[in-house]
């Protein structure tokens, strides 16, 4: 049993300061080639309706508040995905004077996806490694939740195991870099 | 006179895949006037290109913009060849010039599917990106690279494409065409594209030579400017290029320029790989640059402007990157005033806004 919506996690996207190579493989994911509705997942434009916050780019001055509000105006749980050695680290661009460096600087980032640009299937990997640390917060967060009486008796021991196992193997898991990218 | 709001627009937008901000002042639905607000990816790029030497300046050059990055390598390449005063193999141009004309065809069909999705109509934006795949699946076969090629030097190509491949590459796009057709008769001939862009944002030929509009912008309102008419500029004198001209300056006659400019770019792609001479594709250069050179390029959106001046040393004392969107800016915010608040998204994309090149 789980209070929040467990399928179809949505993604939104943000060009920090990408030089738009990351942004259209972003995009090229989405479409025939790549898929990625097959997982349900769907770009949506609205911080509010999203699960996944994918930044591409690194931040400056002039747009780290945009990053951060959009990730506050994010429903918890949330899971944020780096993608391009830009967000990462500033990649080729960090030592530019506008470039205050990758996006963890701003905001806890939960997978990050090297590569100039990423290719689609890293940044699919990591979107998927990202959906196991999603579960993982949502499984914390339901465990935080009050459990009616008869509602816990019903549900199995595991089950409640499980839920409080899961979450840091997950994210361990997930904060992996995602080595295939690097190699490209 | 309504009561005049103003409506936010951006920087994060479903329609914009990268950042730009708008102050849209209206009354009632009609937009009064459009403040365009940038800054938010400038990187300082041409401040980084002093602290590079020429070869590893191509790199950072490059990611100016992931949609033209071959474009800008070689429009930087080209102007400290020229600061340098040498003369790149034969080969060598002919294979900038094949890169970049296939560069155009993605970025156009890019644009296409961004245009579709602008309007709401997805199975077509999904259409333009599955056919765009096979152009980036040639371009990672000859150069490596989906996006970011980093194929172009100072002297030539680090590498060169064999007689083989550009035979295939000819037929892949030749077969290509037709697929093209069947997806860009859509945008043409259907009625809810039609309403959406007939019309919409008309620049007359006077505005827009007024407004230095360039590329494809200025095309379509008949404005017969291409730097690839001017026979410096790759091979493309010999070729016999001629500009697409459209004359009715509206969103449909910027998007039918770019619907036969994909066209246009497959048959050049052919004829030049009819006449590619055999030869060497890199050169020796002198290991210092002094002096300073302007080279103009023609991207996928229009002139782009670049100016190098050597310190007498492997650095640059100044690069300087004038691009299209820049220029195309304030065409834009023109044909916005007037617009309905609908039509702000058709607007904005149909200059084929790259910010990442405005700002770099």
């Amino acid at each position: 049993m789980s209070a929040y919506v467990t399928k179809s996690p949505w993604v939104v996207h943000y060009d920090g300061s990408s030089c738009n190579g990351c942004d259209i493989e972003v995009l090229a994911c989405l479409t025939p080639m790549y898929d990625v509705e097959r997982f349900g997942i769907i770009n949506c434009g609205n911080p509010k309706h999203a699960d996944v916050f994918l930044v591409t780019g690194s931040v400056n001055e002039q747009n780290k508040g945009i990053v951060k509000q959009i990730y506050e105006q994010m429903p918890e749980p949330k899971v944020v995905v780096a993608v391009g050695i830009c967000a990462c680290s500033g990649g080729i661009f960090k030592d530019c004077y506008n470039v205050l460096g990758g996006v963890d600087q701003v905001i806890p980032v939960d997978a990050y996806v090297p590569g100039c640009a990423a290719r689609p299937e890293a940044i699919i990997d990591a979107v998927v490694k990202g959906l196991g640390v999603l579960q993982a917060k949502r499984d914390a967060m339901v465990n935080k939740l009050e459990v009616p009486a008869e509602e816990a008796a019903e549900e199995p021991a595991e089950a409640a195991e499980e839920a409080v196992e899961e979450p840091a193997e997950a994210v361990e898991e997930a904060t992996e870099v995602v080595e295939e990218g690097g190699k490209e | 006179m309504g009561k005049r709001t103003i409506i936010p627009f951006g920087p994060q937008h479903p329609v914009l895949p990268e950042p730009i901000h708008l102050d849209l002042v209206l009354e009632d639905e009609t937009v009064v006037e459009a403040i365009p607000s940038i800054g938010y990816i400038h990187r300082g790029l041409e401040k980084l290109c002093e602290t590079k030497d020429f070869n590893q300046m191509v790199y950072v050059i490059e990611r100016i913009c992931g949609i033209c990055s071959f474009g800008h390598g070689w429009g930087a390449v080209a102007s400290m060849e020229g600061a340098m005063g040498v003369q790149v193999p034969e080969r060598a141009e002919y294979l900038r010039t094949i890169l970049h004309e296939l560069g155009r065809i993605h970025s156009h069909l890019l644009w296409l599917g961004l245009l579709a999705d602008g309007f709401g109509f997805e199975s077509l934006f999904n259409h333009c990106w599955r056919i765009r795949e096979t152009v980036l699946d040639l371009f990672e076969k000859n150069t490596g690279g989906r996006v970011i090629f980093s194929i172009c030097k100072v002297g030539g190509m680090r590498k060169d494409i064999s007689n083989e491949n550009l035979k295939e590459m000819q037929e892949v796009l030749n077969g290509l065409k037709a697929e093209i057709k069947e997806i860009t008769d859509v945008f043409i001939n259907d009625a809810s594209v039609q309403n959406r862009m007939v019309g919409v944002g008309v620049l007359t030929k006077e505005e827009a030579e007024e407004l230095c509009a360039v590329g494809p912008m200025a095309r379509a309102s008949g404005v017969p400017q291409d730097i690839r008419m001017t026979d410096n500029h790759g091979v493309y004198g010999k070729l016999g290029f001629e500009p697409v001209l459209e004359e009715a300056g509206d969103c449909m006659a910027r998007t039918v320029v770019r619907i036969r400019e994909v066209f246009q770019s497959i048959d050049l792609i052919s004829k030049a790989v009819d006449q590619i001479p055999d030869g060497p594709v890199d050169m020796k250069v002198p290991n210092k640059i002094e002096g300073e050179y302007i080279t103009r390029m023609e991207q996928p959106r229009g002139e782009a402007y670049y100016y190098a001046k050597g310190a007498g040393t492997k650095f640059l004392k100044r690069m300087r990157v004038r691009t299209p969107t820049n220029m195309n800016i304030p065409a834009m915010v023109k044909t916005l005033a007037g617009a309905d608040l609908a039509d702000v998204p058709m607007l904005v994309l149909t200059i084929d806004p790259c910010i990442s090149c405005t700002e770099r």
